[in-house]
């Protein structure tokens, strides 16, 4: 255990009465109170993650945007100052290195949001890409801190602690500000489905600002929420996981995320050959989302049974909706079978699937 | 810590028994099971009737976590299901040693019962 790293918020959240986990080689809050009171919070009022562990990469010069282009699927150069975008990051044979946000603050600078399980790996494969590009690529996640406040009463509690005006950033905008005195990068994004900010701000500041959050925020039902709760959240949203519906060998087009996979943007980038070749000849295999009707939670690896009984895949990611009370999740399938009758068998139990397309839970318009 | 009561009888799986004086005892899960296991989202009982050996797998408690099998801490045949978890797994987690009680043994051998632990081996155990 020594080894795990730990964020700036751990004798926090342990003084909360976190149940505290290794998620990826971090000793994290998988809960405090309960899972799927603090996954009811969130829908119903507003939750406070702390996401320090995720990892933040500085974009910048000259060649930063060709860079960028060719490094991910989405267009870049659609950003402007202020604008985020979602993209996968892929292999040259479309498998995913990794999916992440990327941050537009100026022309040559920008800001990048990656997975915790994936830094070092990712950059190893941004420094390597940059060869040949006037850029610099660096590493800034130990300077940052993360904290995510989700829910319909996240703007609200977030307006009372700063002068930013919050109605002006829209869903997928960044602006800045200070937060309690504390500045912060104000990202209306989110893994919840739910609106809410994104807070990025000096690692040394953290403690302050999260009990500055959860001072405004209690009156208006905001409680901590641990990865246990974001997991299912982002489950019932649809979003993927890496290392779950994205991965080296599920391509954004085998996960459904081809509104990301800009094959027209006007550049050749990593993978697009591959995905070109995948979406004109269609995957061999396919992400689909379900829910059962049943409390049994269907979990990761567990094999999909086609109608005749034979195992046409598997399950990538399960849960139990606290909303639909019902398991629901994902599956990666054949493509020749993910039109037919899918089940899996738990303990003896045949239970059929019902293909669902996400959001399993109706989410708020985004602004 | 951990609630123990000690009017009860414990086995190490964290099962605990209750004998009720007329040859049966109710069995269920002990308060640290309920919270090693966190949120419990689904209770399979068995079926009443089902003759059970000591340490025969009579159930399982599913948490958002993970899948536990639950264990008989002695002989007997399954005399009762407690069928209200079914739409109430969550009493696991409220109510362990009360209404979260899971099944009632007709015991083979009352005398069995002697071979649990107490409240404070129990204890020891945990430790």
């Amino acid at each position: 255990m020594s080894t795990l790293k730990r964020t700036p918020l751990r004798d926090f959240h342990a003084s909360h009465g976190a149940r505290l986990v290794d998620f990826a080689g971090w000793e994290m809050p998988v809960q405090y109170r309960s899972i799927l009171e603090e996954h009811k919070v969130v829908r119903r009022a507003a939750g406070l993650f702390d996401v320090c562990h995720m990892g933040e990469v500085d974009v910048r010069g000259s060649g930063a945007l060709a860079f960028l282009q060719k490094l991910v699927t989405n267009d870049v150069a659609k950003l402007f100052p202020g604008r985020v975008l979602y993209s996968p990051m892929c292999l040259p044979d479309g498998g995913v290195v990794d999916d992440l946000l990327i941050y537009m603050r100026g022309p040559a600078d920008y800001f990048l949001c990656i997975n915790a399980s994936n830094i070092a790996k990712d950059l190893a494969w941004m420094t390597e890409q940059a060869r040949g590009f006037d850029v610099t690529v660096t590493d800034r996640s130990d300077d940052y801190a993360l904290l995510a406040l989700q829910g319909p009463a996240a703007a609200g509690i977030l307006q009372s602690l700063t002068g930013a005006k919050l109605g002006t950033i829209r869903y997928y905008h960044f602006g800045e500000g200070t937060v309690a005195g504390i500045h912060c990068l104000l990202s209306r994004t989110g893994y919840t489905g739910e609106d809410g900010f994104e807070l990025y701000h000096a690692a040394s500041e953290v403690n302050r600002l999260a009990e500055a959050l959860l001072e405004a925020g209690r009156p208006h039902g905001l409680e901590l929420a641990g990865l246990g709760a974001r997991d299912s959240l982002r489950l019932e949203a649809g979003y993927p996981l890496y290392g779950h519906e994205l991965s080296a060998t599920i391509s954004p087009l085998a996960a459904g995320l081809g509104w990301t996979v800009k094959l027209e943007k006007g550049c050749d980038f990593n993978g697009r050959d591959a995905l070109f070749r995948q979406k004109r000849e269609g995957c061999a295999e396919k992400v689909v989302y379900f829910r059962t009707g049943d409390r049994r939670i269907v979990r990761a690896d567990t094999p999909v049974l086609g109608s005749d009984g034979a195992t046409v895949g598997r399950v990538l990611s399960g849960t139990l909706s606290p909303i639909l009370n019902e398991a629901i999740g994902s599956a990666l399938v054949s493509a020749a079978a993910s039109s037919s009758p899918l089940a899996v068998d738990i303990r003896g139990t045949r239970i059929p699937f019902t293909l669902t397309k996400p959001p399993f839970v109706p989410l708020p318009e985004k602004a | 810590m951990s609630n123990i009561p000690p009017d009860l009888r414990y086995a190490k799986s964290h099962e605990w028994l209750k004998p009720s004086g007329d040859g049966t005892a109710l069995v269920g899960i002990t308060d640290y099971a309920q919270n090693s296991l966190g949120d419990i989202t689904f209770v399979q009982l068995p079926k009443v009737g089902t003759l059970l050996k000591v340490g025969d797998s009579f159930g399982v408690v599913e948490s958002v976590k993970a899948a536990s099998d639950i264990y008989a801490p002695v002989a007997g045949m399954v005399q009762e299901v407690n069928e209200a978890l079914n739409g109430r797994p969550e009493t696991l987690n409220r109510d362990p040693y009360g209404t979260g009680w899971m099944i009632r043994l007709k015991l083979a051998a009352p005398a069995d019962v002697s071979a649990l632990l107490d409240a404070a081996g129990y204890e020891q155990s945990l430790a």
